[in-house]
């Protein structure tokens, strides 16, 4: 049952990325392109999902714990550091080679566009290639202070 | 570059699901529903429990353009003003930087800024700033 309701969460929100248009590359650079061809829609979609979702969450966060589950997993650490912001800078880079990013371009795997399959298949390369340099360094880091 | 119309109507209404279902995945589970989260969690799984309803999320997630289709007769139209080496280094590098960034544009730019966390608002900043960058760079001074 409750692995019913979450597949349901997932499609909604599959369905809000295919109306929204995020999942169109063209559509996605031309609104970051303020000295071209601007076309401002996408701020209506950030808008309307936080418009949403921060009364949503300010009145679900109030409950005691989830319908299923004992706790809210919130991220823990508050840490404003050059990884968050390096890393999120990077992620931007990518994005307006792409104009895909990760939430978008996961829904519409299933029209089986070619684009759509190499950005995923590449993002997930990266995500593998992050995982094992985060590794390594905070390994390398352990054996500096071992010695 | 494909010009493209403006559609602020479309896009408040799929804007709205995506907060609705952001919203939802909270009260029903507590979780926060980040892309780039969901489907690392999914790749390497703390527990069955945890992996399972990552991939009913994903399933969910990918019926959503089966859905579309079915309303409006055709999939969602995905217009690409790149090659294909963009997409796969632009991919590449988006892996890297959400990794080290831990989130993207669903788990900083909806969920994280809906409350109000500064850290989410500093990531949602530089990743805004990173694509402008890139756009800027790509289209008016190599003229992609």
């Amino acid at each position: 049952m409750h692995l019913v309701v979450i597949y349901a969460i997932g499609l909604i929100f599959g369905l809000g990325i295919s109306i929204s248009g995020m999942a169109n590359p063209a559509k996605v650079l031309n609104f970051f392109d303020f000295a071209g061809i601007w076309d401002p829609s996408l701020i209506f979609v950030m808008g309307a999902a936080i418009l949403v979702t921060a009364p949503g969450y300010f009145l679900v966060l109030k409950r005691p714990k989830p319908v299923f589950g004992n706790g809210f997993t919130l991220p823990g650490t508050k840490l404003i550091d050059r990884r968050l912001i390096g890393g999120s800078f990077t992620f931007g880079l990518g994005w307006g080679l792409a104009g895909f990013c990760p939430g978008a371009s996961l829904p519409v795997i299933s029209t089986g566009n070619s684009d759509v399959l190499i950005f995923t298949a590449s993002f997930i390369v990266g995500i593998f290639i992050a995982r094992f340099m985060i590794q390594r360094s905070a390994q390398q880091r352990d054996a500096a202070t071992a010695s | 570059m494909i010009e493209t119309e403006f559609t602020p109507l479309a896009a408040s209404l799929g804007g709205a699901l995506i907060g609705l279902a952001s919203v939802l995945l909270m009260w029903v589970r507590g979780n926060v529903l980040g892309a780039t989260g969901i489907l690392t969690g999914f790749m390497q799984p703390s527990s069955s429990a945890d992996w399972a309803w990552r991939a009913a999320i994903l399933a969910g997630m990918v019926t959503g353009p089966l859905v579309y289709l079915f309303i409006a007769g055709e999939f969602p139209a995905i217009q690409v003003p790149v090659s294909k080496l963009s997409m796969i280094i632009g991919g590449v590098i988006v892996g890297i930087g959400v990794t080290y960034g831990s989130g993207c544009t669903s788990g900083h730019g909806v969920c994280g800024m809906s409350r109000l966390s500064p850290r989410s608002f500093v990531a949602t900043l530089s990743f805004m700033a990173g694509i402008t960058l890139m756009v800027f760079v790509t289209r008016h001074i190599f003229g992609l």
